[in-house]
């Protein structure tokens, strides 16, 4: 039944299917309404709550949204494309600017995609070097979410406290990759760099850092009288509307389905991992901001066990085909010098096939589809990115809702426009 | 006569005392001015503490001289009037919304002695004057007769530049804020008025001055002072707090402005000198509001003397208990998040108003009381009265409110969401 409410098309759909050139000859000038009660009104491209440059038509009478139509390309720049260009190795510094916010996600995914037509196996301390930079990556995602989250409905203290812990993530993974965002870390074959000396005592400290702060956040929003107002009972979806609409991560999982890759389609090592899927029950905003804040302590669980049982060996395959030599032996060795140079230029052949592998981003199902003609570039990559397929879900959210209620659900949807628009 | 009560008018108005206006009205003018520049600086300050950042630092000692230079800033840039723009509502707006910030003070009393009295020429006896040769003043502007409603009056005037800001800009997001200015100043003022009838209730007085005299008299015990906070038992001035920053559009009742949802509200269009009338007229009214908070509940100047000349002592007290409310200001901006358009409505209608309606007559049957000298079972019998009545209201309002939410549920359809 509600499934086919989101389905359904004419007048009362709660999208709004309205050209460019309709809603110019309409929509700009505001003396004009659509009809005698209704207005346009145009959010974004820029716009201080709309994460970047989403926009959204928004068909209103007074301050209710009637239907909405969120317009994306304002950040186009065409990298789907881009990485028919560049060599798998390449690749990951092609992937890891789409979603700025998890930029380790999408490097893992596409590195996971290649190497499964690659047909080999990383080392295991690979995998959990992976594991632990992409729980951290989740972390510091959400964080920056509960900052975003506080500013757009006005608690404007608690930006500043997200991004004080974000930057306690970051300097983690500077101290790692060199990078404080689009780390090119997780490649092909494993990852880039051994973690340095001393990082169980930096993680250590940063997640005893963080533990009480989350409890603050608890204080200052979650039990806030008018936090709950605001957020409970907007933008409400059920289960079926969610699958409808295939949205995935903290979106589904407050309709109380509890959808999880890494429990459903275990990457990684994430069957060694003991952890809870999070699930909301109402699938209204305050769920999915619930559902987040408990997420970053879980991510924090994982990475306590992860501190325990990061096991010893190589940081990436010894695969002479894939992975360089190290730099000592360049000096050393004319071979070696030939052999890097040529994995640096032209990069390594891939064997004909097509392979897609998906992984549980901060915002939902982020999936890397590549098809290789055994060159050393993609034929063709797709991405499935969450962001995007997510923001299909906002017309539905926002429909009778008020203009606030707009504000706090594109903030629950968290759309990263970078990877929207790609 | 609109100065009013003031003694250095009761042997008539010489040039003299129009001197002393003028040397009050200057001294106002560039006080309000300077503190102005002050609270933005301090604002931005205590907000940097909250969340772990400096704040202004660059411009002059602690960046003292921050607004100042933003000030100098906007004065030169230029000065934009958009094309669907009225232009001129939307060049008068800015002055609506900054003057009436200025009167309000006028009425403020800012300092003098509370503690001792004098008798005056013409045999009335007056406290909290100043003496200066043979010129005995007040240390207010004016003392008119009509006193608080003063405020109430300009406060309702300051509505004007807000809504024709929004209406005159030609565009739609100022024209979602002006709305809303104008429904949540409108009714925020009835439980505001209200409040404020409660402490005039309680002073028999509308005069500003007359207000805090009364409440410089000596209080409980010796140490627990008879301000009208403690006076209307509290309940007044949480009322006026919640209407105060909700006449003030401060967070979290900034819904005019709104960053997140209406880019800047009712100024999004404003630049240059413009906005910044704008912007001191915001934080103008936020000095004037806690002062008439500090005037209306906290007994104004009123204090003790510890040590030294004794004029000096209400200025002091005067300062502190102001600085008290702007702080708790900063504290509110800087905590909680933003209602909702439908929230603040809730909360103004279904809450404040009925809740100082209430907390009004009670006061008023007290003082009937008093005046008449009811004795115990009087008293008993008026409070089970009051109470039934407040109940029965309450309960018709209760009802009221879910047959309004019943009918909405059934006109959305009540399969909204399965």
């Amino acid at each position: 039944m509600t499934a086919e409410r989101v389905l359904r098309r004419g007048h009362d759909s709660a999208v709004l299917r309205l050209s460019e050139a309709e809603a110019a000859e309409i929509g700009n000038d505001p003396d004009t309404p659509v009809d005698d009660e209704r207005v346009l009104l145009n959010m974004g491209p820029s716009h201080p709550s709309t994460h970047g440059v989403l926009r959204l038509m928004l068909e209103m009478e007074g301050e209710t949204v009637l239907r909405s139509k969120p317009v994306v390309g304002y950040l186009h720049t065409g990298m789907e494309k881009q990485a028919e260009q560049l060599t798998y190795l390449q690749g990951p510094t092609n992937v890891t600017r789409m979603d700025y916010a998890a930029p380790l996600f999408s490097e893992l995914a596409f590195s996971l995609a290649t190497e499964k037509l690659l047909e080999i196996e990383v080392p295991e301390r690979a995998t959990w070097i992976r594991m632990l930079m992409c729980e951290l990556n989740r972390m510091s995602s959400h964080l920056l979410f509960m900052a975003t989250n506080g500013m757009d409905l006005g608690a404007v203290g608690m930006m500043i406290y997200g991004w004080r812990e974000r930057e306690e993530v970051l300097r983690f993974f500077e101290m790692v990759t060199g990078l404080r965002m689009n780390h090119n870390y997780i490649r092909p074959g494993g990852v880039a760099a051994d973690l340095p000396d001393g990082w169980e005592d930096e993680v250590i400290r940063l997640l005893d850092i963080t533990a009480p702060r989350l409890d603050e956040y608890d204080v200052l929003m979650t039990g806030q009288p008018i936090w709950r107002e605001r957020l409970q009972g907007v933008g409400v979806l059920n289960s079926d509307e969610a699958l409808a609409l295939s949205a995935t991560g903290p979106l589904l999982r407050s309709t109380g389905y509890a959808w999880d890759l890494r429990r459903h389609e275990a990457y990684l090592a994430y069957d060694e991992i003991d952890f809870d899927v999070i699930v909301g029950t109402y699938g209204d905003c305050y769920d999915r901001y619930a559902i987040r804040l408990n997420e970053i302590r879980e991510s924090m669980k994982i990475v306590r066990q992860i501190i325990d049982k990061m096991p010893a060996g190589d940081y990436r395959v010894q695969d002479k085909k894939v992975t360089p030599p190290p730099r000592v032996r360049i000096d050393e060795s004319m071979e070696a010098l030939i052999h890097h140079f040529k994995i640096f230029t032209e990069g390594y052949k891939v064997p004909v096939g097509e392979a897609y592998a998906s992984v549980e981003s901060p915002r939902g199902e982020l999936g890397v589809y590549i098809v290789s003609d055994g060159t050393s570039t993609p034929y063709r990559m797709h991405v499935r990115g969450p962001s995007f397929i997510n923001l299909q879900t906002m017309p539905h959210l926002m429909k009778d809702g008020l203009i606030a209620d707009g504000v706090a659900i594109i903030s629950s949807v968290d759309p990263i426009m970078g990877e929207v628009d790609r | 006569m609109i100065l009013g009560l003031d003694p250095l008018f009761t042997d008539g108005v010489d040039i003299g005392d129009v001197g002393w206006v003028l040397v009050k009205v200057i001294v106002i003018f560039v006080f309000l001015m300077v503190a102005v520049m002050l609270n933005i600086w301090f604002l931005r300050k205590v907000i940097a503490d909250f969340q772990n950042r400096i704040g202004p630092s660059v411009a002059g000692k602690w960046g003292i001289l921050q607004s100042l230079a933003d000030g100098i800033k906007l004065f030169m840039k230029e000065d934009l009037v958009p094309e669907k723009a009225d232009r001129f509502v939307f060049k008068l707006a800015p002055y609506l919304s900054l003057v009436p910030a200025f009167l309000v003070f006028a009425i403020v009393p800012l300092g003098g002695d509370f503690n001792k009295s004098r008798e005056l020429a013409d045999g009335t006896v007056e406290t909290g004057a100043l003496e200066w040769g043979d010129n005995i003043t007040y240390l207010q502007l004016a003392d008119p007769p009509v006193g608080i409603l003063f405020f109430l009056a300009m406060s309702s005037l300051a509505i004007y530049g807000i809504m024709l800001a929004g209406w005159g800009s030609g565009s739609k997001y100022p024209l979602l804020g002006s709305v809303r200015a104008s429904a949540q100043m409108v009714s925020y003022e009835a439980a505001l008025g209200l409040a404020i009838a409660a402490v005039v209730l309680i002073s028999g007085s509308l005069s500003t001055h007359d207000i805090v005299a009364q409440q410089a008299a000596e209080g409980w015990f010796g140490i627990v002072p008879r301000w009208n906070l403690i006076v209307t038992a509290f309940v007044p001035f949480i009322i006026f707090l919640i209407a105060g920053t909700a006449e003030l559009n401060h967070p979290p009742f900034d819904l005019v402005e709104a960053e997140q949802e209406l880019v800047g509200g009712f100024h999004t269009e404003y630049s240059s000198i413009r906005f910044a009338l704008f912007f001191l007229a915001e934080f103008m009214n936020q000095i004037t509001m806690s002062a008439i908070a500090v005037t209306l509940f906290l007994g104004g100047p009123a204090g003790p003397v510890l040590f030294g000349p004794a004029w000096i002592w209400g200025i002091i007290w005067f300062f502190a208990k102001t600085m008290f409310f702007l702080w708790g200001l900063v504290w509110v901006r800087a905590t909680l998040p933003r209602f909702r358009y439908d929230q603040l409505m809730d909360l103004g209608w279904k809450v404040l108003i009925p809740l100082a309606l209430a907390w009004f007559l009670l006061l008023a049957g007290i003082q009937v009381g008093q005046d008449r000298g009811w004795d115990g079972q009087d008293e008993i019998i008026f409070i089970a009265v009051f109470a039934g009545a407040c109940l029965l209201m309450g309960s018709l309002l209760m009802a009221a409110i879910k047959t309004a939410r019943q009918e909405r549920l059934e006109r959305e359809g009540v399969d909204q969401h399965g």
